[in-house]
This record gives structure tokens, sequence and C-alpha cells, in this order.
């Protein structure tokens, strides 16, 4: 007879899984004006959620549900900013599903849904509750990638991201099926345990994790897993595309946290290599491909790409410094990219999409205040002092180099200088290209252009006060 | 050494059968050697004895899952061709990365086959008399994995949800029944008696 679990350290999943049932009730009775009901309902379980993670699970460490779910300051520091960035999304994406003639409530329940896929990512303990939570999260993603259903480009990009998902989720699957062959275990701790041994779980063990790398870089979108990154950002609808750019991405260093350093970390000396060539191949292309690009979330896409090289070669570095590094940067990109996209949802109107480089002409001009955001936001993804991108690039370097990667470090910054390059001519559009005479005024309403304004903030206020974050981040890996 | 025989007979059917499903100009027979592909695993998992999940595999995909999937395959007038344009042009560049993912996993293999031989594997085979499949997964499912059981259940949910809010179009124009309005309605609604303009009355 197993032990009754402690329900109360999964408080969070309980409350996140309940309100998203009851949003999906209550928009069937009282769709109101707009959704407005389950969107309001949304927003609250997206906050109430994130204050439980953190009440729950903050400073705790404990392991329940018969071994397979885990609450400590990761799972409860992940799953707040997931929360928080679903937040800042779904504050985003009402404005401009209204504008669109897309607004409908399953946006927001798919989103909730992804959110506690997320969350069972974050506390996993075991194989099995990490590739559920996984699959949770990606085919709401897929759905959410399809959701304007009479785009073709969405479509395809949907179409192409599910057939690659489920391909890469094969490969996990079977990597996983070695290392429970080898380990003779699904929990992550067992797991561990058979990799410490002395011939740390033999050839079966080592073929198993080359599988459960690749299916874990396939969803992170690290080159050469990369294909379905641009299309799936230029593709889907832009809140869409807003939701995939953020919350996943921190999610996925639970996933590889979870995975690679809790159940597989003594095998670090097998995965750094795969480690460092994602890392170069992705900094790279990434930030080549991104010089050529027009369309701007095509070239989004392209510089997430470039950013997850950046959380690779924090990931080699295999130090508890590192993964906090990984970590604070992960949280503090996402914030960034939200508010690029913002930038681009607020330009676009009825009928017409922002998406090119060009349709940025002028916007110092225009609207100044939301061009300082863009400029912030730039700067960020570029990392330049002091914006709070200069700040995470630098912690992710530093620990590199305690590790002795100096010459990873240099292939890093190199790659950060070519990128500087095409987020500037962003803000040579911005700032310096006049207008186009006909464009009309901005739709954007009040709750947009303050979230917007609150985002940029953000941004130079992390870059500027960033000890808090930082101190949450190397204590969640037990660092002082 | 009967058993291995077994084995590698159904293996291969399953392998053929796998093959013809993705190659197959016919959906149909597409649908149809999927079903072969279900029973030939189903099978390999009663080898391997795991009497459960092959009878599961039948029960589910065989008699559900395939039958619905026919009923849509049949319904739906899909034309093929625009979709097989490419296939020839990519299945070169498909078979090399196959060919050489094989030869990397057939090398690992061959180098170190004792590392793969049946003792090497974990045992994690519960043994004892009356223990069958069936029982022992109940014994587990509500409990030790109730977690993962309840995770499960969510993903179809977000699949149900996904599916019908994909598919499901609310169009202006089309016809409902209400059946409240239908009780309500009363005869001066629907009748209206008018004198017949020739004022003859045939009837009377």
């Amino acid at each position: 007879m197993t032990e009754m679990p402690a329900f109360s350290l999964a408080v969070p999943e309980i409350w996140l899984l309940s309100m998203a049932c009851v949003v999906l009730v209550v928009d069937l009775f009282f769709p109101g004006r707009e959704h407005a009901p389950a969107f309001y309902l949304s927003q609250l379980t997206l906050v109430g959620a994130g204050w439980l993670a953190l009440d729950a699970h903050w400073g705790m460490d404990e392991v329940t549900f018969s071994g397979t779910y885990i609450a400590d300051s990761l799972s409860g520091l992940l799953k707040a900013s997931v929360a928080g960035l679903a937040f800042v999304v779904f504050g985003y994406a009402r404005d401009y599903l209204r504008q669109f003639d897309l607004l409908q409530s399953e946006f927001f329940l798919i989103g909730l849904f992804a959110v506690l896929g997320m969350f069972v990512m974050a506390s996993a303990h075991n194989m099995l509750s990490l590739y559920l939570g996984l699959e949770l999260l990606s085919l709401s993603l897929y759905t959410l990638v399809a959701y304007d259903r009479d785009s073709w480009r969405g479509s395809e990009a949907a179409m192409k991201y599910f057939v690659l998902g489920a391909l890469s989720s094969g490969m996990m699957l079977y990597g996983m099926s070695m290392i429970y062959g080898a380990s003779g275990s699904l929990d992550l701790a067992e797991i561990a345990a058979a990799a410490a041994a002395p011939d740390q779980g033999g050839v079966l063990m080592a073929f198993g994790l080359v599988f459960v790398f690749v299916g874990v870089a396939f969803k992170f979108g690290a080159v050469p897993f990369h294909m379905w990154i641009p299309d799936v950002y230029q593709g889907a609808s832009t809140p869409s595309a807003l939701f995939v750019a953020t919350a996943p991405k921190v999610a996925a260093i639970a996933l590889f946290i979870r995975l690679m350093e809790g159940g597989l970390g003594n095998l670090f000396s097998h995965w750094q290599d795969m480690a460092i060539i994602l890392a170069v191949a992705s900094l790279v292309v990434g930030n080549l491909m991104a010089l050529v690009q027009t369309n701007i979330k095509r070239l989004l896409g392209y510089s997430a790409i470039s950013h997850i090289g950046f959380l690779f070669v924090g990931f080699a570095a295999g130090s508890p410094e590192g993964y906090a590094a990984v970590t604070f940067y992960a949280i503090t990109y996402a914030i960034t990219t939200a508010a690029a996209f913002g930038v681009v949802m607020l330009l676009s109107r009825r009928g017409f999409e922002a998406e090119s480089i060009d349709d940025m002409r002028g916007l110092m001009q225009r609207h100044g205040g939301f061009a300082v955001v863009m400029i912030i936001v730039m700067f960020s993804l570029t990392g330049i002092p002091p914006t709070v991108g200069f700040y995470a690039k630098w912690l992710v370097l530093q620990a590199a180099i305690n590790a002795g990667l100096v010459w990873l470090a240099v292939v890093a910054v190199f790659a950060a200088v070519v990128g500087a390059f095409y987020y500037l001519r962003i803000l040579k559009a911005v700032c310096f290209d006049s207008p186009d005479e006909q464009t009309p005024a901005l739709q954007a309403t009040a709750s947009m252009r303050v979230l917007l304004a609150v985002n940029g903030a953000v941004v130079l206020a992390a870059g500027i006060f960033p000890d808090t974050l930082v101190a949450a981040c190397r204590a969640a890996f037990g660092l002082a | 050494m009967i058993q291995l025989t077994i084995f590698y007979i159904f293996a291969a059917v399953l392998l053929v059968a796998a093959t013809v499903v993705i190659t197959s100009r016919n959906p149909v027979y597409s649908a149809l050697f999927l079903v072969l592909c279900f029973f030939t695993s189903s099978a390999l998992w009663l080898l391997a004895e795991a009497e459960f999940l092959g009878i599961a595999l039948v029960l589910v995909y065989v008699g559900a899952v395939m039958v619905l999937f026919l009923f849509v395959v049949m319904m739906l007038d899909i034309n093929l061709a625009p979709m097989r344009e490419g296939f020839a042009r990519y299945l070169p560049v498909g078979l090399g990365v196959g060919a050489v993912m094989v030869a990397e996993m057939a090398l690992v293999v061959g180098s170190s086959s004792a590392e793969f031989a049946e003792g090497a594997i974990a045992s994690t085979v519960v043994e004892g008399g009356d223990s069958n499949n069936v029982r022992l997964l109940g014994n587990v499912i509500y409990t030790k994995y109730v977690f993962q059981f309840e995770v499960a259940a969510v993903v179809l949910l977000v699949a149900i949800i996904a599916a019908i809010m994909l598919t499901l179009r609310r169009r202006g124009g089309t016809k409902h029944q209400e059946v409240a309005e239908q009780v309500a309605v009363h005869k001066a609604d629907r009748l209206r008696l008018v004198r017949d303009p020739r004022g003859k009355h045939d009837n009377q």
C-alpha cells in the first residue's frame, strides 16, 4: 500500500487545473462581451498559480506522489516565472485578437493548459511525469500555432511543428526506454544512482542519453534541430508566436535541468561535448541567418536560436553557477522578447500585420515612447548595458570561463557582436528613417499601451537592479 | 528458440506492414496495414509477457481508433496527388539520414553487444505465482501513478478541446432546431385565414 501523497505540495497544479475547467464552463454559459469573464478568470488563475507556486515550493526540498513530484525552490521559481510570462502574453493577446476578429476564449484556455504542462515539467521527478508534462505543453502549443485556422501559413507552421515535435518526442521516448533498461527505473533519483555506479550504467545508458539529448535539443530548437522555429514564429498568429517564444523557453530549462542535471548529471562528461556543439552551431547559424531577414517575426525566430546557443553555453559549463545563469538568462530573455512582440502587436491593426522591418520606420517620430521601449528591448537582446540582457550574458560567460571554456565564451561574444548588426538595423528603421505618410494612428487600447510601457520599464529596471532575481536563481541551485 | 523464431517472424511482418503504410497509394490500404501493424506489435507484447498492453492495443486501437480512422478516410475525398509531389524528391535525403542513423546505432550496439545482452538489462520483472499484468497495473495506477494518470487525462481533455476549436465553424445561415420556440408556437403564428378572392364556396 502506498502512502497518501502530500497534496498540499501540488496545490499550484490543482488550482490551475480546477480553474481551467471553471474557465471552460464559465465561458460556455457567460461568454460575456468579448469573453471578458474567461479572460479575467484566466488572469486571476495565473496570478494565483504563480503566488501558490512560490508559497508552496520556495525553500522546500520534498518529493511526494511516490517519488514522482518534487517541490523545491527551482520549481517554485520556474513556475512563478512561467505564470507571470503567460499573464503578460494574455494581456497582449486579447487586444490583438480582438482587432483581428480572432478572439475566442479557447486561446486563454489552451494557454492555461500549456502552463499546466510547464508546471508538471518543472516539478517532474520521474521520466513519465516529465514526458507527460512535455506532451501537454506541446499539444497545447501545436493548437495555438494553428489557432488562426483561416491562415494557410499558420496551418502549415502548425503541421511542421506537429510532425517535427512528434518525431522528437519519439526520439526522446526511445532514449528514455534505453535509460529505463539500463537503470531499471523511471525515477530520476534512481537513474542518477545508476549513473553514479562505476560503469555509469554502461553503453546502454549512454546510448539512451544521446536520444534523450536530441529530443531535448529539438524542444529547445537548438541547431541542427531548429527548423521549426522560424516557420512557427512567422506563420503563427502573433499572439501564438509570442506565447511559443516566451514561457516554453523557461519550461525548457526545467526539462533540461531535471533530466540532464537531476537524472543524468553524472554523465556530464558524455553530454558536455554535445552541448558545446549545439551551442556553437546555434550561435553561428542563428546569428548569420538573422542577418538576412526582413520579416521581423522571422528575425526574432533566428534571434531566439542564437539566444538558445547562449543557453547551451551555460549548460556546457555544467556547474550550479552555470545553471543559475541559464535560468536567469531564460527568464529575462522571455520578458524582453515579450516586449519585442508587444511592439509588433502594437503597430498592427485590423487587416494589417506590422511584420516587416520597414513597418517600424519612423516610430521615433510617430510614437516616441514606444520607440524608447523598442530601443531598450533591442539593446537588451544585443546585450548592451544597462539593460538586463547584458547582465544575463555576463553571468553565462562568467560561468563558462570559470568552467574553463574560455574559447567557447569568446565564440559567444563574437556571435553577440554579429547579432548587434541586425538588432541595430531595426533601431535604424525606428530612429532614423522617416515614416510613411499614410500610416494611420495606433489603434491599441490603453491597457496594451500601459502593459508595453511597464514591460519595457521592467527590462530596463531588471538590468539596473538585477540582484533580487539573480539571488533567487542562485538560491534555486543552492548557491549563496 | 521457438520464441525467438516467432519474434523474428512478427517483427518482420511489422516492418513490412509499417513500410506499406507510408508507401501505399491508397489511404484505405494504409489504414488496413496500420491495423496489421497493431496486431503484430500486440503479438510482440504478448511475447514480452505484457499481455494487458497487447490486449488493450487490439481493443482500443484496432477496435475503436482504426474503425473511426477508416470512416474518416472513406468520407473525406482527399486528392492525394499533390501531397505526394515532394515524396520522390526528398526520399534520397531521408533514406541517407536514416541509413546513417541505422549504421551508427548498429556500430554502437555491435561493438558492445555484451552490454545489450539479456542479462545486462536491469530486470524489472516481478516473479510470483499469481502475479499478472492486470493485477500489477491495477495496484499502482490509481495509487503510485495517480499524478501521471491525471496528467494523461488532461492531455486527452486538451486534445478534445483543440479538435473542437479547430474544426467547429459557426457559419451564418445554418439551420438550427429551437425546441422551445417550436413548443411555444401559437396557431396564429403559422396559420392565416384568407378569403377566397373568387368568392365561390364549393365546399359548402
